[in-house]
């Protein structure tokens, strides 16, 4: 599969994970979360900029419990819940997350 | 510990790369860590190559998934038995391999190391205490 913005091509697997990591651009996930009907506000790209720097550094999604405990960490204690994270992202945070911010589905998730 | 946890150790015996086992058993174990079981994992014979550090993978085309070894700690897996003797048979010691700590929540998040060297009677003894080996 493949989307297209502004004449480049990106390629995806079938659940619309983008194929190459290094693709990425902040319009991609744009493009994702408006195919979803989901407007991107600052919440969303603080954890989208998290999970980016959490692949970087350790070459591997978060799963849920991680994310929510390191966003917890990270970003204060009123935003690492599942309650915050599931507003933000309703189709599942490690999920929808991680495909607007371009990495492949988190390990273990199905 | 509650009822229902089993004690599991996942035992790696090969080197990183080559095989697909070192990389599948880690993935495993990240998986796995979702179930609050009392894991841990032990690195024997060339499996002591997974936490060599300045592992540099470019030349051979795939990626270098050491730096994933150091998430274990955020998936509550703080119990790495490295074999002191399989160590020693490669002119290794624990200088050589990845810094790999936890944040202890019972000790104020203080950071402690991960890897433990133990020798081969020890981790036969560790190996006895196991519900569940599974090798890779």
């Amino acid at each position: 599969m493949a989307f297209e913005i502004g004449g480049k091509s990106y390629e995806t697997d079938e659940e619309g994970y983008l194929s190459n990591l290094a693709d990425w651009s902040p319009d991609v996930a744009g493009y994702m979360a408006k195919e979803d009907d989901c407007d991107l506000t600052d919440n969303h790209w603080e954890v989208i900029n998290f999970l980016r720097e959490y692949y970087e550094e350790y070459q591997i999604a978060p799963a849920v419990r991680v994310l929510t405990k390191a966003i917890g960490k990270r970003l204060g204690k009123e935003k690492g819940n599942s309650k915050y994270l599931y507003e933000l992202f309703p189709y599942g945070p490690a999920k929808q997350a991680c495909k607007y911010a371009g990495l492949p589905k988190p390990t273990g998730c199905v | 510990m509650g009822n229902g946890v089993k004690k599991f150790m996942y035992v790696n015996r090969r080197a990183p790369y080559g095989t697909i086992y070192a990389l599948e058993g880690l993935e495993v174990v990240l998986i796995g860590a979702a179930f609050d079981q009392d894991v841990c994992m032990a690195f024997v014979d060339d499996g002591v190559f997974q936490l060599q550090k300045g592992q540099d993978t470019a030349e051979s085309n795939m990626k270098n998934f050491s730096p994933t070894y150091r998430a274990l700690g955020d998936y509550d897996v703080n119990k790495l038995y490295v074999e002191k003797e399989s160590l020693e048979q490669r002119g290794m010691s624990e200088d050589d391999l990845l810094a790999l700590t936890y944040e202890d929540e019972d000790d104020d998040y203080k950071e402690k190391p991960s890897i433990r060297i133990v020798n081969r009677e020890e981790l036969a003894d560790l190996m006895e205490q196991q519900d569940i080996i599974l090798n890779y």
